[in-house]
């Protein structure tokens, strides 16, 4: 694969991976971090990626796996921090995006939910891909999906109707 | 569409069994502006989704950038051991030649010396040589 069939191939759904990487990372700036390192990656391993049959599905499992080491690292990283009792920690991002009056309460109520579930939110609402391609994207049965993302919009549909009564009573 | 439709749909898209396409119709109704009063949450959660796929990566991606990198350090590591290797000869060739300039002139200085000697020597001589002349020069 040269440059201008990968520039073709892969770039396209650059935003998508952006996406995803900003929904798991939540801040925009480790979102683009990881969007950079992951094409580079991509372009790394560009002789290797005609082996797959969705280099986009491939790439989205990449992003995945990706984030959640990235994840698991700063909360490494956030129990050291605590350890020598310093306060600022990976909460106060989250505070602030909390904060924020601009954020919709949907993204709010999406953070919150469980990662598995915040991750197919993201693929079918959002990026509205097929449940084959996320089946494929992230190795778990279609049934299984199904019933991940039911029980998520649920979620977000009961939760607005409580904070939407809140706001009136 | 019809209310019922709609209704109809939600508790499908609910239950995670609508298709794509379904699903943009109900994207496309919640984004207009007859929306039924009861249905109002579901406004948000849709806008919410069609706002969120708008959202673009803004930054030039570089593939190439860190393998550069590794290329022009490599260059800069080997041009300064160069550099630093040809200094070390300089230095060592210059001590070098002090030294050898500092044991010539030390041979020098004691050939001088030795010499100095000679020259004293010699001065005896004239002195030996004047007096005879006078001696000799005499007669004459």
């Amino acid at each position: 694969m040269d440059q201008s069939e990968f520039l073709k191939k892969v770039m396209p759904f650059k935003d998508k991976v952006f996406r995803l990487a900003k929904r798991l990372l939540v801040s925009t700036e480790e979102a683009e971090d990881a969007t950079q390192e992951l094409y580079f990656k991509l372009w790394k391993n560009k002789s290797k990626l005609s082996d797959y049959n969705s280099i986009e599905a491939f790439a989205m499992t990449m992003t995945k796996n990706y984030c959640f080491d990235r994840l698991k690292s700063k909360q490494a990283s956030n129990l050291s921090l605590v350890h020598s009792n310093y306060k600022e920690g990976g909460t106060s991002l989250q505070k602030r995006v909390e904060l924020n009056d601009t954020v919709s309460l949907v993204h709010k109520l999406i953070e919150k939910l469980p990662e598995q579930q915040k991750i197919i939110i993201q693929l079918r609402d959002i990026e509205q891909y097929e449940f084959d391609e996320i089946a494929e994207m992230l190795n778990i049965q279609p049934t299984a999906i199904r019933v991940s993302l039911s029980r998520a919009r649920k979620t977000i549909k009961e939760q607005l109707i409580k904070q939407h009564n809140y706001g009136i009573s | 569409m019809e209310l019922v439709n709609i209704e109809k749909l939600l508790e499908k898209y609910l239950d995670a069994e609508t298709s794509i396409a379904e699903e943009n119709e109900l994207k496309t109704y919640f984004s207009g502006a007859h929306v039924a009063p009861h249905l109002e949450e579901y406004r948000e959660m849709f806008g919410y989704f069609s706002a969120s796929k708008k959202e673009k990566f803004t930054k030039t991606i570089q593939l190439k950038s860190r393998k550069l990198n590794w290329k022009w350090l490599s260059v800069a590591a080997s041009a300064v051991l160069l550099v630093s290797v040809y200094t070390g000869y300089q230095k060592n060739q210059q001590e070098k030649a002090e030294k050898i300039y500092r044991d010539t002139q030390f041979a020098f200085n004691m050939l001088s010396a030795n010499l100095n000697k000679g020259t004293a020597a010699i001065s005896e001589l004239q002195e030996f040589e004047t007096t005879t002349n006078k001696i000799l020069k005499q007669p004459k």
